[in-house]
């Protein structure tokens, strides 16, 4: 066949197996590799985000339903998960630990199939406000029921109650591997839900509604089973953070929460399946590390979703797949001189208004310190005329010549792809 | 349950309920014009609470409610102008992402320049104080305007409530701007080629009408409400960060409540949300009152206890929500609404 796109062997898809087997090879050996507690913790982390975001993408990319509510499914999975481990070490009930995360997915499902039941009544954007809807009344609920929702405290846990062949989750390697493997088993399970019927129908559901109904499918129904079945993932991600942290607040229902899953689902990127887990890196990174680097991160991170939703609405995942589309093409060396302009005079731009902000955060929030202030090695005084004129002509500089390496960028990239549509025109007159 | 309460209360329940239409009318209307749910739209009334505030310093209060909606709406209709109309060929799930990121940044950039702490914004001297005073005498009940009579405080047993001035300076507000709102749509040139556009954006276009302008005025239009509605809660209730967030969600509620693109619909569920809720602040009962009215006795020890204690004051926030639910089981298109979907 002509038209394959991709190398294939029959019976075995060799492309296939070499990327989930570098995939399963990079969670083997990243804790070999990064040995620190830190990024112990911060993989741990990814991994619970990957199945987050792969499970919030199922809705957003595969079915076009944008929810606000989601950290509904895994907070509740984590309630629930947290009882059933003190339900466990107080001896009540005969559960395996490694087997508790499977309980916060099913009581994701169970909450999925009952909130979903009201709001996949709708799709679009009033799906949308549905799910913000539902969301809130969650959280409310949160603060209603302190008995099983642990008030302002949260219910902790201990996750050290048994031991089996060695294993106890008492050292934070023994869990990293647990959550390797349902981040991995949960991967898999969610890639080949996109190739079932179901999956395809759901596609179907996103793309063109009303032709999916004339073929006598019910379009809210098969929301529904992907709700559900999104909630379940949820859910066991909401299980393996309960088990991860041993404590569960009632902040992980929050809409803050449900914006991070949305926000970093769609910086990854929401067209194409990978696309969620560069999110969850990304958001443990910015969560953890960036978080601690500078006050003004979420005014950053507002600014980059910002410009990603107006310039690049298929997220990074898009953007990698583009350059690998013009690199194929044996076209990619041209650019990499555009794009070092790029980068050098985007990081102009970059450095200029990163001095304002951090200046003004500074006066807002670190007054008692004084005005003097590090940015990036030097000393600023957010008080002083010269550091803010320097800082506002950094910035014009780099605005003035980021618009003229834009420019060029843009010409040469449209021309480049004129050329590989020629390309492709030619080769498929070959063949 | 005695007629002052049930006044306050109902008074109450309507200047709440006029606040929120001021924002869910603007919404719906954006809403129904350009299929964009507008999810900063929550953000600009704050931003219209902060920037009123720091211009009722500068200038004093009526200059900021002048000048501040418009201002607000400026950048609303700048917004729309650079950034929405940039990303409405990607359809609509991006649309309300980057009205959602301006949220975000909104956010950010009102604690940057304010900082995180509530803000005292007071009314002007003008309104502060009641506009009137019910008063509750053993044997009497009487209505006394301005400041309470003498006989709150002598006469034994004598219950006041009162009424805030800027309440009803504000529910006078409301309508005022509903009605010139109500005249410009329908009485104005603009106002018809605004309703054509929002049924045949073609035809209109084809008319030589400039559309995308009607759709950018619109969006100013709508954020200048919000705004103006900033202005009245940021003193009525409470001028803080969080006040996008607790009141956007109760928006979006309204208007699907309403039925979406109806702004009938929205009058009524905002009116409806804002009265019951108002009196569900001031009930204590709950449904162990109830459970016991038809003779069941419920003790902390009976199944559910936590559920059929809980007060009705204390679901009042959650009521919008409830009701939300309520209606997508049984009428899933919404008050007034026309079409399902």
């Amino acid at each position: 066949m002509a038209s394959r796109t991709y190398y294939e062997f029959k019976p075995y898809n060799v492309g296939r197996w070499v990327v989930w087997g570098f995939y399963a090879l990079v969670m083997l050996v990243a804790p070999l590799m990064f040995t620190s507690s830190l990024s112990m913790t911060m993989l741990t982390q990814m991994g619970i985000g990957i199945i987050a975001c792969l499970a919030f993408n199922m809705l957003l990319g595969q079915g076009g339903m944008l929810s606000f509510g989601h950290a509904v499914y895994s907070g509740l999975g984590s309630f629930f998960a947290i009882h059933t481990l003190n339900m466990v070490s107080a001896g009540n009930l005969p559960l395996p630990v490694s087997l508790v995360p499977l309980v916060g997915g099913v009581f994701g499902l169970l909450f999925a199939a009952l909130l979903g039941f009201v709001t996949t009544k709708k799709a679009g954007t009033p799906f949308a406000m549905i799910t913000l809807g539902v969301g809130e009344l969650v959280w409310a609920m949160s603060l209603m029921f302190p008995g099983f929702f642990g008030g302002e405290g949260g219910i902790s846990g201990n996750r050290v109650t048994g031991n089996f062949a060695g294993i106890t989750y008492g050292p934070q390697v023994q869990l990293y591997y647990l959550i390797a493997i349902y981040t991995f088993v949960c991967t898999v399970a969610m890639f080949a839900f996109t190739r079932t019927p179901l999956g395809r129908m759901l596609n179907a559901v996103r793309d063109n509604p009303e032709r999916v109904e004339f073929i006598g499918y019910n379009t809210r129904y098969v929301r529904y089973i992907a709700f559900m079945a999104s909630g379940f993932f949820m859910g066991i991600s909401g299980g393996l953070s309960a088990l991860n942290f041993e404590i569960v607040t009632a902040e992980v229902v929050s809409a803050v929460r449900s914006g991070a899953y949305l926000l970093f689902t769609f910086l990854g990127g929401a067209v194409f399946f990978f696309g969620p887990i560069i999110g969850a890196v990304l958001m443990v990174l910015a969560l953890v590390l960036l978080s601690e680097l500078t006050l003004a991160w979420l005014l950053y991170l507002g600014v980059v979703f910002t410009f990603m939703v107006m310039f690049a609405p298929g997220g990074i995942s898009s953007l990698i797949m583009m350059n690998l589309r013009v690199a194929s093409f044996g076209k990619l060396g041209p650019l990499l001189s555009s794009y070092l302009a790029l980068g050098g005079t985007g990081a102009t731009v970059l450095v200029g208004a990163a001095a304002m902000v951090e200046m003004t955060y500074h006066l807002q929030l670190n007054q008692a310190l004084g005005p003097e202030m590090k940015f990036m090695g030097a000393t600023l005084n957010a008080h002083s005329l010269d550091s803010w004129f320097g800082a506002v002509f950094v910035l014009t500089v780099g605005v003035a010549l980021f618009e003229v390496s834009r420019r060029n960028f843009v010409a040469q990239w449209g021309q480049t792809q004129e050329e590989i549509e020629r390309e492709i025109k030619r080769r498929e007159a070959l063949a | 349950m005695d007629a002052s309460y049930f006044l306050i209360s109902l008074l109450n329940g309507l200047s709440i309920g006029l606040l929120l239409f001021m924002l869910a009318s603007g919404l719906t209307l954006i809403f129904s014009m350009m299929g964009v749910l507008n999810f900063a739209h929550a953000s600009f009334y704050m931003v219209g609470a902060y920037v009123a505030y720091t211009m009722t310093q500068a200038l004093g209060f009526w200059w900021a409610l002048l000048l501040a909606p418009p201002l607000v709406g400026l950048m609303g209709a700048a917004f729309e102008r650079f950034a929405l109309r940039r990303v409405h060929k990607f359809g609509h799930v991006p649309e309300l992402l980057i009205t959602f990121g301006l949220s975000y940044l909104l956010l950010e950039i009102v604690q940057l320049v304010w900082g995180r702490q509530a803000l005292n914004f007071s009314p002007p001297a003008l309104l502060q104080g009641p506009l009137f005073t019910i008063v509750n005498l053993p044997d009497a009940l009487s209505l006394a305007w301005g400041m309470p009579p003498e006989a709150c405080s002598t006469v034994e047993g004598a219950q006041c409530t009162q009424f805030p001035a800027f309440r009803a300076f504000g529910m006078g507000l409301a309508v005022l701007m509903l009605v010139a709102v109500w005249l410009v749509l329908t009485r104005t040139r603009i106002g018809l080629v605004i309703q054509a556009a929002l049924t045949h954006p073609d035809a209109v276009e084809a008319l030589g009408h400039n559309v995308p302008r009607v759709l950018m005025l619109v969006f100013g239009g709508g954020t200048a409400l919000a705004a103006m509605a900033g202005v009245i809660g940021g003193v009525m209730r409470v001028t803080e960060p969080s006040m996008a967030l607790a009141v956007g969600a109760v928006v979006f509620a309204v208007i699907v409540i309403g039925g979406m693109g109806s702004l009938a619909g929205a009058f009524v569920a905002s009116v409806g949300l804002g009265v019951i809720e108002s009196f569900a602040v001031g009930s204590d009962r709950s449904l162990q009152d109830l459970f016991t009215f038809i003779g069941m006795t419920i003790t902390p020890a009976s199944f559910g206890y936590a559920l059929w204690s809980v007060k009705i004051s204390q679901v009042a926030a959650i009521l919008p929500f409830l009701l939300l639910v309520l209606i997508l089981i049984f009428r899933p298109k919404g008050l007034f609404g026309t079409r399902e979907g």
